[in-house]
């Protein structure tokens, strides 16, 4: 067991975990943080997508011990952000996501991509994408919704 | 899958770090991003009760110029050196190289240490840092040792380290303006693990030319007829393309396990050639 404090959308926890739990089982089984998706559990889908310390990483190959004392932001603490407000709403609107599991990575994932200036091309765009695997919408949609997120956050006004 | 077991220990240096390992007689693994370690445990292939984690060790995250070389310690993210946190003295070369790895999620916990410990042969850094005569340098408890990097990795996921040894860093040269260099893999899909890796590294003033092939075999090879031969290149000569298709030939012929008519020869030959034009034209 290890004692761990941690930052799980902006209020700080101290808790005992199991030394070989994932910060992806940390936050859907003791937090109910169950937007983090879990499916190949081996960092191929990225699915499990969350923020440690402002940075994309994958949750289900990252031992929750090992991040202690970092902040973690998963899809259910972006309520204020005003980034993930307007990609959440060009999801929708340009069909970015049909059944939806990967859709809490690929949101994390995209609000990076916009972050770092990496939507310049469509090329660049879906090479950014491809450590998230959506097997419904054939990536079109996603990539489109990318870019209409990418013109309305990050042109000049 | 979920890892078995595992008791996972912090250290606070690499001494440290040195020390719990030989309280467990050498057994225990080092994680640092574990992203190779981490679905390894997963699916059974590596079996370790004990995890020492040297991500929170601030010296292994240090870059400085050393000796006439450029030192980047273990630690050191993929990220990292794709952002340009990282002095590049190669010309673009391991930024390059850097930004083409995995994925962002990987890249963010990933490091150059642990991508050549690893030794996976259809890896970046094993390939890239071999083109680039790189240097390893291993600290035990009572010394730090420089070893070529083709020396370090033996064999398939095999490399020279003993029992409690831990990487501190790696030496690379500093690439002179007017070096080329080419950096060309061949994947089914952006971020896989390649099928055929080309690395090219050629500076006149630092006598260095090295053509390397990796995810061909159990280990990148340097391809030495073709290094001797790029060494000497010019773009206007007129038999140039005949002669580096014979020579890269033989070279494949000697390094590779493929019959010249296979699917793996002819990606690999593309793959290398591919890499060689480029990197002459820069």
């Amino acid at each position: 067991m290890s004692s761990i404090s941690i930052q799980v959308n902006n209020q700080p926890f101290q808790l005992e975990i199991d030394d070989r739990m994932t910060l992806a089982d940390l936050l859907r089984n003791t937090f109910n943080l169950t937007g983090t998706h879990l499916a190949c559990e081996l960092g191929v889908c990225g699915s499990c997508t969350v923020l440690v310390n402002d940075e994309p990483i994958r949750s289900c190959i990252t031992l929750a011990a090992s991040i202690s004392g970092m902040t973690v932001q998963t899809i259910e603490g972006f309520e204020d952000d005003n980034k993930m407000k307007v990609i959440r709403e060009c999801f929708s609107e340009a069909h970015g996501l049909q059944c939806g599991f990967c859709t809490p990575g690929m949101l994390i994932t995209v609000r990076d991509m916009i972050v770092r200036e990496k939507c310049k091309t469509e090329c660049q765009i879906r090479k950014e994408l491809s450590g998230n695997l959506c097997r419904c919408t054939g990536y079109s949609g996603i990539v489109k919704a990318t870019q209409l997120a990418n013109q309305r956050l990050n042109s000049p006004e | 899958m979920k890892s078995g077991k595992v008791n996972y220990h912090i250290a606070h240096s690499m001494d440290d770090a040195i020390t719990l390992n030989q309280a467990h007689y050498g057994n225990a693994k080092y994680i640092a991003g574990g992203q190779s370690l981490m679905p390894m445990m997963s699916l059974r292939l590596i079996f370790s009760e004990e995890v020492i984690d040297i991500s929170k060790i601030p010296d292994m995250k240090k870059c400085f110029g050393m000796n006439g070389h450029f030192f980047i310690g273990a630690g050191v993210t993929h990220a990292m050196i794709e952002d340009g946190k990282v002095e590049d003295t190669t010309n673009g070369y391991i930024q390059h190289v850097a930004q083409g790895i995995a994925y962002r999620g990987i890249r963010n916990r990933g490091t150059i240490g642990g991508s050549i410990v690893n030794a996976d042969p259809a890896a970046d850094w094993p390939t890239a840092l071999l083109a680039l005569g790189a240097k390893v340098i291993v600290k035990n408890k009572s010394e730090e040792i420089e070893t070529p990097i083709g020396e370090f990795q033996c064999g398939l996921m095999q490399t020279s380290l003993k029992e409690t040894d831990l990487v501190k860093g790696i030496l690379v040269p500093l690439i002179s303006k007017d070096a080329k260099w080419s950096y060309v893999k061949f994947c089914h899909k952006a971020g896989e693990f390649a099928h055929s890796i080309a690395a090219i590294v050629i500076d006149p003033l630092l006598g260095l030319s090295n053509a390397v092939l990796g995810a061909a075999g159990d280990k990148p090879v340097v391809l030495s007829r073709l290094s001797t031969y790029l060494s000497l290149a010019d773009i206007r000569n007129a038999n140039l393309d005949k002669e580096i298709n014979e020579l890269l030939e033989a070279d494949l012929i000697e390094n590779t396990f493929h019959l010249q008519s296979s699917y793996e020869f002819n990606l690999h030959r593309s793959i290398v050639k591919k890499a060689v034009m480029e990197a002459l034209k820069k």
